[in-house]
């Protein structure tokens, strides 16, 4: 009988981290951190992890320390949230060139000003070029099952790649609720150790990291990279299919809820999708046909995936829970382009919701569903449960 | 001259494999090349003194016998120090090949 708590998702992270057992986590621990650090400190504070936990004095350090140690050769993981991830954004790019696999547990909550604690994506959609595989979860049980199957996606041999493990600040990461945990031994066994390419401890074999590079090897690093990202989906998929045999749950790369015969299409990130598939179940009993298409894996962008589950709908509501100031909202953009990529015209409405963590309720995908049900379709910017 | 690698040879991660700047084309640097002449070298050996990198090659008889462009980064101290104006320092544009 496998066990089950009642627990958020910053504690499921921590849980999840408990289990790993990394050999170093530096974090920065209090706000705009989470509760993932300070959860994860009690469980050193107790003896129960060997890991050596790095108290830093900000969250630039934070992650500097995380990629020095990844680099050594050590598994490593940290969290943080919105202006904590913001300070770290210089070391995001190197770690990614590094190939450094650090695992994140990203905690979506908005970049202010105004000061504000609550979710929207801004933070990690800001993040979307440094270099890291994003992924997206929509609850808690989610979140835990995403750390683990992260590191071995981060540390596989062909992508080598920090993962971002990003939940809705608040409304995941602070709400309890059921969450279904592997056994340690399992973990320990379903990650394994790992087996770093080229660690700095590695005395035999020294390597320098980060060298200058101008105008000679800069653009071949970054193109080794976009390489390492095209390997990401056939791994993400080797993991998820493991991680499916032995839990019974499956996290394909996209979650399409009753979008087979759907005519009408809410595309959507996090835990925002829950209010989406309510509404599909309300409008699919009153005849319509729709569905929810929410997207997990972000960064690689999984454009065929998505293109498949979309290509034969009448059309869709893309819902971003960021803005791209001046520009169309990021998860619109990629769509388009996806689309536009395979000669697939749909028309498409985009809309902006929840920033600074303002509710998204099942009227509110209501609203966007009938605009696609009445043919209120229109390229122009459109927000759900924004007052005029 | 270049040596250099494309995306798919070079070492993964930024590495370097261990190793000196002996290995660093640092002449992938220079926008101007000193350009010797032999007539007018008096084999003073001021330019191989002052040399900041190893670019002046010199043999063990005390004689210039020319310049190492794959690492000279085209500073021009040799040809500012040269006494017979044997050095001359030209636009690297008129050396591409095209």
């Amino acid at each position: 009988m496998p066990r089950k708590d009642i627990t958020s998702g910053n504690w499921a992270v921590a849980e999840a981290m408990r289990q790993i057992n990394p050999d170093v986590v530096a974090a920065y621990p209090i706000t705009p951190s989470t509760d993932i650090p300070m959860k994860f400190s009690e469980f050193v504070a107790d003896g129960l992890v060997d890991t050596n936990l790095v108290t830093v004095e900000s969250e630039h350090s934070a992650i500097s320390a995380c990629l020095a140690a990844s680099v050594s050769g050590a598994r490593v993981m940290t969290a943080s949230s919105a202006n904590g991830v913001a300070l770290m954004h210089e070391i995001f790019p190197i770690a990614a060139s590094y190939r450094a696999p650090i695992v994140f547990g990203l905690v979506n909550r908005c970049l202010g000003a105004p000061i504000n604690i609550h979710c929207d994506h801004g933070d990690s959609m800001a993040e979307r070029d440094s270099g890291w595989i994003h992924i997206y979860c929509e609850d808690g049980q989610e979140v835990y099952d995403t750390m683990i199957m992260a590191v071995r996606i981060a540390e596989h041999k062909e992508v080598l790649l920090p993962v971002f493990v990003c939940q809705d600040g608040f409304i995941t990461s602070h709400c309890f609720e059921p969450v279904e945990f592997l056994d340690d031994e399992q973990v320990t066994k379903f990650i394994g150790e790992r087996d770093p390419l080229l660690p700095l401890l590695d005395v035999d074999n020294p390597v320098a990291y980060g060298s200058l590079a101008l105008t000679d090897y800069f653009f071949e690093i970054k193109r080794q990279q976009i390489e390492a990202m095209k390997h990401v989906e056939t791994a993400y998929n080797d993991v998820a299919a493991e991680f499916a045999r032995v839990t019974g749950r499956n996290y394909p790369v996209v979650d399409k809820y009753r979008t087979e015969d759907a005519d009408y299409i809410m595309v959507i990130m996090s835990s925002a999708a829950g209010a989406a598939k309510e509404t599909v179940d309300k409008l699919r009993e009153q005849g319509h046909k729709v569905g929810c298409l929410r997207i997990r894996l972000f960064r690689p962008f999984p454009a065929k995936a998505i293109v498949d589950a979309l290509k034969g709908a009448k059309g869709i509501a893309v819902c971003d829970r960021a803005a791209s100031l001046g520009a169309p909202a990021p998860l619109f953009t990629e769509i388009k382009g996806a689309l536009y990529d395979a000669g697939v015209h749909i028309p498409a409405n985009t809309y902006v919701y929840g920033l600074g963590g303002r509710d998204f309720f099942p009227h509110n995908a209501e609203e966007a569903f009938m605009d696609l049900i009445n043919k209120k379709m229109s390229t122009g910017e459109r927000y759900l449960g924004l007052r005029e | 001259m270049s040596s250099l690698k494309g995306w798919k040879d070079l070492p993964p991660a930024t590495t370097v494999p261990a190793s000196t700047s002996e290995a660093v084309e640092t002449g992938q640097w220079r926008s101007m090349r000193p350009v010797w002449d032999e007539e007018k070298c008096i084999h003073c050996l001021q330019c191989w003194i002052q040399c900041p990198d190893k670019s002046i090659k010199a043999n063990a008889d005390g004689k210039v016998t020319g310049i190492e462009y794959f690492y000279c980064k085209g500073c021009g101290i040799c040809a500012a120090v040269c006494p017979k104006n044997a050095i001359e320092m030209r636009p690297e544009a008129e050396f591409i090949e095209q």
